[in-house]
């Protein structure tokens, strides 16, 4: 496994969630695996479950949908609609999970070089600080097991 | 200390005897920014949030009922000082979806070695 980087989440506003993390990789490599669904499939449930279907319309207008069957044995839905495309450089789109339809998030992935590296960027913007407490609260709730079921919802749910 | 560690604001706890609800009222983060950089006097904070002194006090005391705020006496001032170890809870939360998303791109750099290798066949 190389591991060129840390993820790291932080709450610059109470509306927002935002994921950094830089790779060993050049920009239009990092974007492919990002935007082509086989590619997807391998990484986007990382050790929480199995990506079962990932269909992708990549155009301003265009489709997505991600589906993962988690280990606990339940399956997540997001999917949402591409805003704004531009090829290696930046994807804007909304974004729903589907088991908290009305908590809708627009997310801005930015792609960009770093010596030869490449740091992707994601904000996450919701619409009101209930929603994206809603998102980020449901780790919280519960004993272990459920805040680790919840958790995974969250973690997809980021995506 | 990382400013994240207490700008989440955390909405649903019931019981404002809680770290995470003490940190949900932005006011009360200012003040802890505010504490962040050393130990104040109350008028300190005062000033740097513009608000009146009663309202600071009632911010101060839900600080201290979580223990995120500790107070002694100097002199005629009272002095305020940040105590963090209430934020580990939060703390810990971030670090698990930190965690998560960490996994998930472990698991993209696995991809991209291998794109990357492709790449560089098809050049060669």
């Amino acid at each position: 496994m190389v591991s060129s980087g840390t993820a790291v989440v932080t709450l610059p506003t109470d509306t927002q969630i935002l994921i950094t993390r830089e790779f060993d990789a050049p920009r239009h490599l990092v974007y492919k695996a990002y935007t082509t669904p086989d590619l997807i499939k391998r990484w986007w449930s990382g050790d929480r479950g199995n990506v079962t279907s990932v269909e992708v319309d990549l155009r301003v207008g265009g489709k997505w949908r991600y589906v993962m069957t988690a280990n606990a044995g339940f399956e997540v839905a997001f999917h949402g609609e591409f805003r704004e495309i531009v090829p290696n450089e930046r994807i804007v789109s909304t974004e729903v999970y589907e088991g908290m339809p009305d908590g809708e998030a627009l997310d801005t992935a930015t792609f960009s070089d770093v010596d030869g590296r490449t740091m992707l960027t994601i904000v996450m913007q919701l619409a009101n600080k209930q929603d994206r407490d809603a998102i980020i609260n449901s780790g919280m709730e519960g004993g272990m097991q459920e805040a680790y079921d919840h958790l995974e919802q969250v973690a997809a749910s980021l995506r | 200390m990382p400013i994240w560690v207490y700008d989440c604001g955390m909405a649903r706890v019931a019981t404002t005897a809680d770290a995470f609800n003490a940190v949900a009222e932005p006011r009360r983060r200012q003040i802890l920014d505010v504490l962040a950089g050393g130990e104040r006097p109350v008028n300190d904070l005062v000033g740097a949030l513009g608000l009146a002194q009663p309202l600071v006090s009632k911010h101060l005391r839900v600080l201290r009922e979580v223990g995120l705020v500790d107070s002694r006496d100097v002199g005629r001032q009272r002095m305020y000082r940040l105590d963090g170890h209430p934020l580990k809870p939060i703390h810990d939360w971030v670090k698990n979806y930190e965690q998560s998303w960490s996994q998930r791109f472990d698991r993209l750099d696995t991809v991209l070695e291998e794109l990357k290798k492709m790449e560089d066949g098809g050049n060669g």
